[in-house]
């Protein structure tokens, strides 16, 4: 008996071995990351991309191809194109779309084990596993990272007697304390908003997502086939939210822009923003005022959603091409190494091991900010993510902005939303 | 003969071919396309006649867009046309530091629309964004240009009409400078006022120029839509989707071929219609060389 | 009065007109903490200009765009010219037919075939190259069109006298027709530059890498960022590379406009 499993093991080994080989043989593969030509986050990949190389002899070459969206776009329209990369970040949500497209290949066909996988994939965050589940396997590895956050400024907090030490911990206290920062000018003008979040096309869905999850509700099933739109506790966020502008008068009217969020904290035209930990070196280095970081509140305690990045693992590459990148996916997300990506960038480490390592605990010592977010992984959920899911996003993005645009009631934008997403996932309802 | 037929088609073929292949071709096999389902993974496109073209109908978005559309070339090719014969006039007489206006007005067509949408969007921003500042002293409000449902069209259309009045006075001036002077000369002779002289003489004059700006107008009113890229995507609530964008957005973010494939025939068939229009009936009416 | 008026007029949508060039530049060299406020005081600097040189690889966008610029206008001279004269100055059959064919694309633009030709390009397998940028735009029907009414008023005698020296077809149109056309070509050649230089959905659509990509698409991968916008940066980027068109046109435009006038453009 003992026999047999050695023998299977060395067969195991001897059918394995011309992988690896193979694998070696592969020098180039082409990564397909989401992030603007320029500033650091390129720069530090590429010195990822040169440590990997010098180590192993294969060559990754990262295309560096604009936002979420742009890369999405880039990446699947390349691959359907019949090129493309090997493999990519992509956003985490994307799962079920990219799934549908019959592009993807799952963890468990990349050449490892099913214990080794076990115990690699068992070493992250659960959090950040939320959006890779699908039909009993697993579809990505967690990257770049985040959950949204809450950027307060502490002088503002301060200015107006709020205690700079303690930010809102539910909806009512938010409201009060975004209400009281709010400042006018004599001439009646607001100076300076109390609260803004991101209701633009690409990310008002995940500005909802956390609302959502603040109410207690979660907005679609794991196989990402229904929606749960039209329920009294998604109105109910979305009249939260709403009502911050219409009712309060903290946030002003119609809709915020995300890339414009930074400029109004920098500038100080807004005292809290809600975005993605990712930005934190930015802020840390540009804001001239005391800021603080804070989970985002919840109606009775604080909830939030994670965001970011996975690395996913295309088809169309080959046996050889699959193992070379799961080899480079390994190398970024070894502790060591998630932790340094943290320190540099902002985005959380998405292991508790790397949370581990000397590097990352001196600085979480020295720069509290950065070990917020990971506090609240606990409450955090996954995204929003279904088959379809842009145009999923659309619907209800377009449905959010005429509820603050004040031309839909919070109720009918979520009914109009549910329709819409019922049309659109329709195909997909199994059975 | 024969020999001439011959070498004719010789020297035409490169341009046909190309023409062809990325044009002719492609909107054809877009109208084909337009008749079958999008194909997904291992499913395989499917024949269903015109049901893209009867989904579309009841597409609210689709009808959002046509309607934007419709608003954004009626409001973008009338003033910028006007703008640009304006400005063309302005810069044709000797007013003083009449290179740097006329420097003024061109710098448009050599930003990229990408860039300045870019700078627009800091103009737009609400609260110190540079035209709620300039308001701020005249008891102006704070203006949400972009993200009002109200405001963010007529604020694409502005950025346009910027963008193309320019360029378009660049052919309004060619044609002025190119106007004999001794009609002029014979004008201030018969003392005919200034308004008269170009109402009966330099408007007729400019008809052939003004139908070709418009062609230009009229396309460039389904075609320009980089702005909307970077300002808006669209938003707020499908206020700014304009028919191209829609169609980029069908091919390029729901990979949904059959969409874009309808929409697009739509644009085409919408295009064939004004390009008759245009030429049959106001060509005819217009002394075209 | 109202001449002074007009005057005022002018210089004032002058104003409004460059005033997003204005901005570009105030913010490109002056610190960040400026590009929102307005004040004479503030400091002059060149950090803006270098962290955007510095960040993306705009000299790659420049060159790329600029071969992409040059192998266009090249090619539509080239392809449009023979095309052009025999519309012009050629009888056969079929004529009328085909040129209505070629004028069609003055209404259908390749832009709005975005979907159709990336699908071409993919079975070229040119997805991702120079190329592909340039090649719906090549045959011209605006150039041919434009080409062809020039050819039309060259003098029939000029063409008959190279005839009867024993001048080639080719030597003809070469010696002949395209000295003559130069304005034309000014002016299109300006149209068509600007046209490409500015040219964004279909380069986005189709370029993935540095290597390919222009500076339209360079500068709006630049510019969205998970951050958020930086003006600073961006309009430094923006002056860095609009520079070299507009330096052009305040050198040339004397000709440019003449090039038109000539052209018949009008």
């Amino acid at each position: 008996m003992i026999h047999r499993r050695t023998l299977l093991a060395a067969t195991a080994a001897s059918l394995a071995a011309p992988t690896i080989v193979r694998a070696q043989a592969v020098t180039k593969l082409s990564f397909y990351y989401p992030i603007a030509v320029g500033g650091p986050i390129p720069a530090i990949i590429d010195g990822y991309c040169a440590e990997f190389k010098a180590q192993t002899g294969i060559e990754v070459t990262p295309v560096y191809a604009g936002n979420y969206g742009e890369t999405l776009t880039k990446a699947v329209t390349a691959i359907k194109g019949g090129s493309g990369p090997q493999f990519a970040v992509l956003l985490a949500a994307e799962m079920h779309s990219l799934q549908d497209m019959d592009i993807l290949t799952p963890l468990d066909s990349l050449g490892l084990d099913a214990a080794a996988l076990k115990t690699w994939t068992d070493g992250f965050y659960p959090a950040f596993l939320a959006n890779s589940r699908a039909e009993g396997k697993l579809w990505s590895v967690p990257f770049q990272r985040s959950t949204a956050v809450m950027y307060y400024n502490k002088d503002a907090f301060a200015e107006v007697g709020l205690d700079p030490a303690k930010f809102p911990r539910t909806w009512a206290e938010l409201e009060a304390a975004a209400a009281k920062l709010t400042k006018k000018d004599a001439s009646g003008r607001v100076t300076r908003w109390g609260v803004k979040m991101a209701a633009d096309v690409g990310n008002a869905q995940w500005t909802f997502g956390a609302l959502a999850n603040q109410a207690g509700h979660i907005l679609m099933n794991e196989a990402g086939t229904e929606t749960y739109f039209n329920h009294p506790k998604a109105i109910e966020a979305l009249t939260y939210w709403r009502g911050l502008a219409a009712t309060h008068h903290a946030s002003p009217d119609g809709i915020a822009n995300w890339a414009q969020l930074s400029p109004d904290f920098l500038e100080g035209n807004a005292a809290i923003v809600q975005h993605t930990t990712g930005n934190l070196t930015n802020v840390k280095a540009n804001a001239k005022f005391n800021f603080g970081v804070a989970g985002l509140p919840g109606k009775d305690g604080p909830r939030t959603v994670v965001g970011g990045g996975n690395i996913y693992f295309f088809k169309h590459a080959s046996a050889a091409e699959r193992a070379a990148a799961l080899k480079f996916t390994q190398f970024l997300a070894a502790p060591e190494r998630a932790a340094d990506w943290s320190i540099k960038t902002g985005y959380i480490a998405t292991q508790p091991a790397a949370y581990e390592t000397k590097a990352l605990k001196d600085y979480v010592a020295g720069f509290p900010p950065a070990d917020v977010a990971r506090g609240f992984l606990p409450v955090a959920v996954g995204e929003l993510s279904t088959f379809e899911n842009q145009r999923v996003y659309a619907a209800l993005t377009n449905n959010i902005q005429a509820s603050l645009n004040l031309t839909k009631s919070p109720a009918q934008a979520m009914a109009d939303t549910q329709v819409e997403a019922d049309r659109i996932l329709k195909p997909f309802k199994k059975g | 003969m024969r020999k001439e037929t011959l070498q004719a088609w010789a020297l035409i073929l490169p341009a046909l071919l190309l023409l062809v292949a990325f044009t002719h071709w492609p909107a054809v096999a877009t109208l084909v396309d337009s008749f079958y389902t999008t194909p997904k993974g291992s499913r395989p496109p499917r024949f269903v006649g015109l049901e893209n073209f009867t989904d579309l109908w009841t597409d609210p978005v689709f009808w959002r867009a046509m309607h934007n559309n419709a608003i954004y070339a009626i409001a973008t090719i009338p003033i910028s046309i006007v703008l640009a014969l304006a400005m063309a006039l302005a810069v044709n007489t000797a007013i003083p530091g009449r290179a740097l206006v006329r420097m003024a007005y061109f710098t448009p067509t050599m930003l990229p629309m990408i860039a300045v949408a870019n700078i627009w969007l800091f103009f737009f921003t609400p609260d110190y964004g540079l035209f709620d500042q300039i308001l701020a002293p005249f008891g102006g409000g704070r203006h949400n240009w972009l993200g009002d449902t109200a405001t963010a069209l007529p604020a694409m259309i502005a950025v346009a009409v910027w963008k193309e009045a320019g360029f378009f006075m660049l052919f309004f001036l060619a044609a002025l400078q190119a106007m004999p002077p001794d009609l002029k000369e014979a004008a201030n002779l018969e003392g005919s006022s200034r308004w008269n002289f170009f109402r009966r003489v330099t408007l007729p004059l400019l008809m052939p120029t003004t139908l070709f700006v418009l062609v230009n107008a009229v396309i460039n009113a389904f075609r320009l839509v980089d702005h909307v890229v970077v300002m808006t995507r669209g938003g707020p609530d499908n206020a700014t989707t304009l028919l191209l964008y829609y169609i980029y957005e069908a091919g390029f973010r729901f990979w949904d071929t059959a969409l874009a494939s309808t929409l697009t025939v739509v644009l085409l068939i919408l295009l064939g219609l004004l390009a008759w229009l245009q030429f049959g009936v106001l060509g005819k009416r217009i002394h075209y060389r | 009065m109202t001449r002074k008026l007009e005057i005022t007029g002018a210089w004032l949508l002058g104003f409004i007109w460059v005033m997003p060039l204005l901005y570009a530049v105030w913010t490109a060299f002056h610190p960040a903490e400026f590009a929102t406020h307005f004040s004479l005081t503030a400091p002059l600097t060149l950090k803006n200009i270098e962290s955007a040189w510095a960040a993306a690889p705009f000299a790659r966008y420049f060159l790329n765009t600029t071969i992409l610029v040059t192998l266009i206008l090249v090619a539509q001279f080239t392809v449009c010219t023979p095309a052009a004269f025999a519309f012009a100055r050629m009888n056969f059959p079929g004529r009328d037919i085909v040129f209505a064919i070629v004028l069609m694309q003055l209404m259908v633009m390749p832009d709005i075939l975005l979907v159709a030709n990336y699908r071409t390009m993919a079975r070229l397998d040119l997805v991702d190259t120079i190329l592909a940028i340039a090649l719906p735009y090549l045959g011209s029907a605006f150039g041919i069109f434009l080409l062809r009414q020039t050819f039309r008023q060259v003098p029939q005698e000029l063409d008959d006298a190279a005839r009867l020296e024993g001048c080639s077809l080719a030597a003809r149109i070469w010696r002949v027709y395209v000295p003559l056309a130069r304005p034309t070509y000014l002016a299109y050649g300006l149209v068509s530059v600007s046209y490409h230089w500015n040219n964004f959905l279909w380069p986005l659509v189709i370029t993935n890498s540095v290597t390919t990509r222009p500076v339209t698409v360079g500068l709006s991968v630049f510019a969205s960022t998970d951050q958020g916008i930086d003006w600073s940066i961006i309009t430094a980027a923006t002056i860095l590379t609009s520079a070299p068109l507009l330096v052009a046109f305040l050198l040339f435009q004397r000709q440019f406009v003449q090039s038109f006038m000539r052209a018949g453009i009008r």
